[in-house]
């Protein structure tokens, strides 16, 4: 593989940060979007669920519920594809952000209190985030076989 | 039986990531279009501990159904973002990820940051 000159390098892995944390906000969304559908469809379901499936099973013919669960499922997809970019100790973090999310869309369209200690916790999973966002998103480049093996060009080995 | 669902809640979820994270890293990286979405959902049914990561989701998505609604989320929020450093703690000593003192003190603001939220 021809070796990269140090600016393009550069902008290579700068393209791939920016990438990340563009797929990161989308699964962030999709996971708060899909809360919130779900919970909006549970509060409207009547029965209790415990552990048994058919509970559940009702629930889904909900059109809410039925939404939430779609969007969890892309969120599922999506998020499998960042940790196949990113260390998990990078993701599991920066995607912490959905709960700020969720207490705006709480507020906004549950019409929620948030009070200030919910103000100061916004800024604590802010400025966490933040300093997770700021690290290198894969600190371990080791793959298995097949990436290897089917010959894929490595942003990271720039 | 709260606590039962909690800890069903924390180690399903920490596992499913844990096993999530290993897979995908041995996949190399995959894309988020229609047909990668396509791929990721067949990477399912054909590689047994994505596949096991995928059923601990499961258990730790119905545990939670079942604890929000016998508890308030002011409970099982700020309980199950324990998450949040167990996971940070095993991505350094079973991934071998670099958790230096930025992630680890980030990890640690997040985790302060969703128990006053949830307060």
């Amino acid at each position: 593989m021809p070796s990269l000159t140090a600016p393009a390098a550069e902008s290579c892995v700068r393209g791939a940060e920016l990438r990340t944390i563009v797929l990161t906000i989308a699964v962030t969304l999709l996971n708060s979007c899909g809360n919130l559908s779900l919970t909006w469809g549970m509060k409207h379901f009547s029965q209790m669920v415990g552990l048994s499936p058919l509970p559940y099973l009702k629930a889904f013919l909900n059109p809410f519920v039925a939404l939430g669960v779609v969007l969890l499922i892309l969120w599922l997809l999506t998020r499998m594809a960042l940790m196949s970019w990113a260390d998990l100790s990078f993701v599991v973090p920066l995607s912490s952000f959905g709960y700020v999310l969720a207490a705006v869309l709480g507020k906004v369209f549950l019409h929620e209190n948030v009070s200030g200690g919910r103000w100061w916790g916004t800024g604590l999973i802010f400025a966490g985030s933040a300093l997770v966002g700021s690290t290198t998103q894969r600190t371990n480049t080791a793959r298995g076989g097949e990436a290897a093996q089917s010959g894929r060009s490595d942003r990271y080995a720039a | 039986m709260k606590w039962i669902l909690l800890t069903i809640i924390v180690f399903s979820t920490v596992l499913g990531d844990l096993l999530q994270s290993y897979e995908m890293k041995r996949s190399g990286e995959q894309s988020v279009n229609v047909q990668g979405l396509a791929k990721l959902l067949r990477m399912i049914g054909s590689r047994k501990y994505l596949f096991l990561g995928i059923v601990c989701m499961a258990i730790s998505f119905f545990a939670f159904m079942a604890l929000v609604q016998t508890e308030p989320l002011s409970f099982a929020v700020p309980a199950s973002a324990a998450t949040f450093v167990l996971e940070t703690l095993l991505a350094k000593f079973v991934l071998n990820e670099r958790v230096g003192f930025r992630r680890g003190a980030g990890a640690l603001l997040v985790l302060g940051g969703v128990v006053l939220l949830a307060h």
